[in-house]
């Protein structure tokens, strides 16, 4: 039997948190190791799902619950794997974990962030709004605790370690490195989007008005920098008159060279969000192919289609500029049948920015290959399994489904040896 | 269990501030009473374990935050805990040190307290004699690797194949597309399924029945006897958890006529063409005449994405037809594959194949519509398009055409038979007679000896296929103990479904676990209670039986429900169907929370009180995060979280009413299509029973708008308090409930 009963996991997003509670319910040990302060990664950051159109906070609440429940579960937020050595059955995983400057017994009352005098930029909103160096990384976060930024602290301040009255805050701590025994792991770091500033010609960065779909799901979640309010970030105006740029890097070979499978499927859900939120919108989407494979999803695709003010167009977008007077965004599309450029103007346009593998930058683990675009190559290594995103792009539905079945790949490595 | 109480009140985060201690501490009567300022401190819980070790303290009421926060520290294992939530629904949600405040915080310890009288300390239920065999039917891709994976984590596997042979479709294939990167591979690559039959059937651990079906599936996970017939024979076998693989069927081609098929030989599908190229060994000699077919025309979704035949998108069908291409070109430089598409779909890394397509010269492309396909003499075909990116109408000739056809998953036949017999079943058993008659039965899958029915059942829009309801839970069926793999549970291609497998066959291994232990499968995967009725009291009106979401109850000759414990989920659906309130958990029953709800007193005859049954999984947490936000709730409601509002028994309202409470809010999932309720229909059933609350309305002469019920989802904390408030100001119209006092 291999020496360790322990299967670490490395990402605590839905793939990993899958993977996490599917092998501690069939007794494995689980550690859990996530880079950001919070579980739960870009689901977390969703409004809702396509195409149910429901809250991913109410699955993560479920995982969750099943965690807390769970004394098999252990888990290290604010953490890099930097080193994995050994093999199948005996590994070494060497972590690094960052100091959070807050420990357990913080009870999230919030005095150390109405204390704190200093602001940081929100990444959780792609930096759309702000909160204090001291905060909570969002309302329903696991785990309910808070964390300090001390990039963005003032100097020698310690305002927030004064108005703790739990003896939660310790701006000593040191990163400590610590070292796992696992007899497998699970590769599970997901993705990031894709750097839209790299698209020259779709000027992200450059017209104010011009956001990525990840930026709308924050806009138009209730826990988001408007409260779900969809509105546009030059003037806060409605945004009623909305286009959505499809294969925002996408399929491109200068950019990413594969489908990003969920860009389809999430501008069509946006599209509806626009809808639900003003009925007197009216929504764009061009597009090259629309990729809504599979049962529910074409129904999803028919609900955008029968929808009179959701206009799908087959066409390519050659360029975005802004009218400098009005902040509106001015697009210029080629039409893909006849050949011919026209302009159009909206309030505001949102590129269907893809997913690059978190591998793609993040290769410290030595001891597996990688493609060519950054995914890691399956069964590159015994004992190390890759799930979701980083073997291919794929939703939800099919993360959860891969994470599942890396669990008994798992199993297998903990008992052959 | 001999209980030996204790209450805990923690006076942190404002608690302290918003509610006097002493005052609420006054209202424990005849057990130890402790306060700390910091309870979750390691002082605190100190406080807590010295009590249990000195004075044998083992049923503890902690009065301090949510039980959704410091799960951790407020773990006290062997012991009773009740955990009353004075900080999210007391301190943080009201104004501080205001009457009707502090009426709530005691209201709330009361109950807490109530509850834990009640409860008792869980045992789990575990049955005798389980099996932890694996049986997979179906012997195709999907079928044999779930068995691999299985057998090779350990378990004993039980593989049974309808056909005389292992391998599905795979075996009619001639290629696949290789996985992994595409460049400078071969773009076809053999199948291997020889290879993997052979590795089923010389594993020890692997038992293979062929020419095979399931006569019978009787039992529940742990404890399955599954009869499998072969040949004439039959043997019952002790089964634990189950793989369904069954895969699925191509569309049936002679409906596409309109697209030629049936009216010239050389028009074929994308499995009879696979087929033709494993015969020829990649020569695709056309059927008409046997000439070499050098000009190939792919039609795209052949009775997909159309209302009128398959409403959906198979999605391996796009990537099977570029496969194919490869097939027309591989052999002939002067071949040419033209594929005519709606959408090119073939998601993620499948675009690098695609583009391969694109590379090559021979490869013609073009998004169509397709208006007809015609003869145009010695065999060949006309097909004819518009919208194309060809031109706006193209006439084109080729030598044979694909239908890039559908999929439909085995399941779908049992499913509409038996949909069609509970419809008929609903007009009477003349109807229901009468449709058994007429209807051709077709061949059951599972056949389980289930009060519910034999097969896993329908899900609205999932067209048949074995699916799950969720998003986040794929593996979720209606049948615990059942996993569906592959293409019966959706459209998948072949590498897909080997993981699929994968995964399935770990949810079945994940199931037989917790059965051997006594402890429920998702979503209440650590729950060792299980639902106790007593009998004896039982009416045989068939509620419970009819109700569960799992088919967990069945029933004898004469009606009366026996549960089959290991397919139980926990919600506590029976519990809120049984109208003779006999179905009981250890901490969760109907007494225990309807003495909950009698705790509550109106402290005069003008002052509303309300009580909210909330389901746990999503209101409560949203209602948690309300607090978080200090968003204001009316103190005159008092929330009461069940496991599913599913377990709402109607008792709860009459008592509640009858007693002087001014109304009964009831706060559950989204329900109808795309519904989110973890246990498929609790929120619905409550709403179905809750339309017959008029009658107890009526008897008590009662305006019907003092009960409500809201369908409410985990992110609409926002607009929660504001649905509550505006529901109590129109109690508050309606004015006390005339019942006060009596």
């Amino acid at each position: 039997m291999a020496e360790s009963n322990t299967v670490v996991i490395i990402g605590g997003g839905f793939s990993g948190l899958t993977a996490a509670v599917e092998a501690a319910e069939a007794e494995k040990d689980v550690i859990v190791i996530e880079k950001n302060p919070y579980l739960g990664g870009r689901v977390a950051q969703l409004n809702k799902y396509f195409w149910k159109l429901c809250p991913p906070t109410c699955g993560l609440e479920i995982q969750f619950k099943r965690i807390k429940n769970n004394a098999g579960v252990k888990i290290y937020t604010l953490a890099e794997v930097q080193d994995i050595k050994g093999e199948e059955g005996n590994f070494d995983v060497s972590v690094k974990v960052n100091p959070r400057y807050v420990n357990e017994k913080c009870v999230a009352c919030d005095a150390c962030a109405q204390a704190c005098p200093s602001y940081r930029d929100n990444t959780f909103n792609f930096g759309m709004d702000k909160t204090k160096a001291a905060y909570l990384p969002f309302n329903q976060a696991f785990p309910m605790q808070y964390v300090i930024d001390r990039n963005s602290c003032a100097p020698n301040c310690k305002a927030c370690a004064d108005a703790c009255k739990y003896n939660a805050i310790d701006l000593s701590m040191k990163p400590e490195t610590i070292n796992i025994k696992a007899g497998a792991v699970i590769m599970a770091m997901g993705w990031n989007p894709y750097d839209a500033s790299k698209i020259d010609n779709l000027s992200f960065g450059k017209v104010q008005n011009v956001i990525t779909n990840m930026m709308m799901e924050r806009l138009s979640a209730p826990n988001g920098p408007t409260q779900g309010k969809i509105i546009r970030p030059s003037d806060g105006k409605e945004v009623k008159n909305i286009a959505f740029v499809q294969c925002a890097g996408s399929r491109d070979e200068n950019h990413l060279p594969f489908c990003s499978y969920i860009c389809c499927l999430a501008s069509l859900k946006q599209a509806m969000y626009v809808r639900e939120q003003y009925p007197d919108s009216k929504v764009r989407i061009f597009y090259i192919d629309l990729r809504t494979p599979g049962l529910y999803e074409h129904r999803f695709l028919k609900k955008a289609m029968d929808d009179p003010d959701i206009t799908l167009t087959k066409g390519k977008v050659a360029g975005i500029n802004e009218d400098p007077e009005t902040k509106d965004v001015i697009v210029e599309v080629e039409d893909i049948f006849s050949g011919s450029k026209t302009k159009l103007k909206f309030d505001m346009v949102v590129l269907a920015t893809g997913m690059e593998p978190a591998t793609k930058t993040f290769q410290t683990i030595k001891n597996v290959s990688y493609t060519s675009d950054g995914f890691v190559d399956t069964g590159a290594k015994k004992g190390i399994y890759p799930v979701g995103t980083l073997k291919n792009p794929v939703d939800v539905v099919r993360s959860a489904q891969d994470a599942t079945s890396a669990v008994i790949k798992g199993i297998q490595s903990l008992r052959r040896i | 269990m001999e209980k030996k109480y204790g209450v805990y009140i923690c006076k942190g985060c404002g608690i302290g501030e918003g509610v006097n201690i002493e005052k609420l501490a006054n209202n424990v009567k005849g057990m130890v009473c402790k306060t700390h300022d910091i309870l979750c401190s390691p002082e605190g819980i100190n406080l807590i374990k010295e009590d249990m070790k000195n004075e044998g303290v083992n049923a503890i009421t902690i009065a301090a935050c949510s039980p959704r926060v410091k799960t951790e520290e407020f773990d006290f294992p062997g012991a009773l805990i009740e955990r009353v939530n004075l900080r999210e629904f007391v301190v943080w949600s009201h104004e501080p040190n205001n009457e009707e405040t502090q009426s709530l915080a005691e209201d709330y310890l009361l109950m807490g307290i109530e509850k834990i009288k009640k409860g008792d300390l869980p045992e789990p239920n575990i049955l005798q004699d389980l099996s932890s065999t694996i049986l997979v039917i179906g012997g195709g891709v999907s079928g044999m690797n779930a068995a691999i994976e299985a057998a090779n984590a350990g378990y004993k596997v039980v593989l049974v194949e309808k056909e005389a042979q292992l391998g599905g479709f795979a075996n009619r294939l001639y290629k696949k597309i290789p996985t992994g990167e595409y460049f400078n591979k071969p773009l076809i690559v053999d199948t291997d399924i020889d290879k993997l039959i052979k590795e089923v059937e010389s594993h020890p651990d692997i038992k293979v029945y062929k020419s095979s079906k399931i006569e019978k599936t009787e039992g529940q996970p742990g404890l399955y006897d599954v009869t499998v017939s072969t040949n004439g024979g039959s043997e019952t076998i002790k089964i634990g958890a189950i793989v369904l693989a069954t895969g699925w069927k191509p569309y049936d081609a002679t409906k596409l006529d309109y697209l030629g098929y049936g009216k010239s030989q050389n028009v074929v599908t994308n499995i009879e063409f696979e087929e033709i190229a494993k015969k020829g060994n990649g020569k695709i000699l056309r059927p008409s005449d046997g000439k070499e077919a050098k000009k190939v025309a792919f039609i795209q979704c052949a009775g997909q994405r159309d209302q009128n035949h398959l409403p959906y998108c198979s999605s391996m069908c796009c990537a099977t037809s570029l496969k194919q291409a490869r097939y027309v070109r591989q052999n002939n430089k002067d071949a040419v594959a033209m594929v005519l598409y709606k959408d090119i779909r073939t998601p993620g890394r499948l675009e690098l194949y695609y583009k391969e397509a694109q590379n090559d010269p021979g490869v013609m492309l073009t998004k169509a519509e397709i208006k007809g396909v015609s003869d145009a003499g010695n065999g060949n075909l006309f097909i004819e398009a518009e919208n194309t990116l060809l031109g706006e109408k193209i006439k084109l000739e080729a030598d044979m055409v694909v239908l890039a056809a559908g999929m439909i998953p085995t399941t779908r036949e049992p499913q509409e038979y038996l949909d069609g017999l509970t419809l008929a079943g609903t007009k009477g058993d003349e109807a229901k007679a009468k449709y058994i008659e007429e209807t051709p039965k077709p061949e059951f899958i599972l056949n389980l000896s289930y009060r519910q029915g034999p097969e896993i059942p329908s899900l609205e829009g999932a067209y048949g296929f074995a699916d799950s309801n969720f998003i986040c839970f794929p593996y979720e069926t209606r049948r615990t103990g059942i996993y569906a793999a592959g293409g019966v549970r959706r459209p998948m291609d072949m590498s897909e479904a080997q993981d699929d497998a994968a995964g399935a066959a770990f949810k079945a291994i994940q199931c037989i676990d917790h059965v051997s232990r006594g402890v429920a499968v998702h979503p209440r995967a650590w729950d060792i209670t299980f639902p106790d009725p007593l009998l004896i009291r039982c009416t045989s009106c068939k509620r419970c039986t009819e109700e569960c979401p799992f088919g967990a109850i069945d029933e004898d000759e004469k009606g009366t429900p026996f549960y089959k414990i290991n397919r139980c989920r926990r919600c506590g659906t029976c519990m809120g169907a049984c109208p003779e309130r006999i179905v009981s958990f250890k901490d969760y029953s109907v007494d225990i929370i309807g003495s909950m709800i009698k705790t509550i007193e109106s402290p005069d005859e003008e002052t509303i009180r309300i009580i909210a049954l909330v389901c746990e999984n999503d209101a409560y947490p949203a209602l948690d995060t309300a607090a978080l936000q200090r968003k204001k709730i009316d103190p005159a409601v008092r929330f009461i979280p069940l496991r599913c509002l599913g377990g709402m028994n109607l008792v709860w309202i009459a008592d509640a009413l009858s007693r002087g409470l001014d109304g009964v809010l009831l706060l559950g999932c989204k329900f109808g299509e795309n519904y989110q309720c973890h246990f498929v229909k609790g929120s619905e059933l409550a709403n179905y029973r809750f339309g017959k609350v008029g009658e107890t309305l009526n008897k008590l002469q009662l305006e019907a708008e003092r009960v409500q019920l809201m369908q409410v989802a985990i992110a609409e904390y926002d607009k929660l308090p504001d649905m509550i408030n505006e529901y109590v100001e129109r109690v508050k119209e309606i004015g006390p409930n005339p019942f006060k006092g009596f």
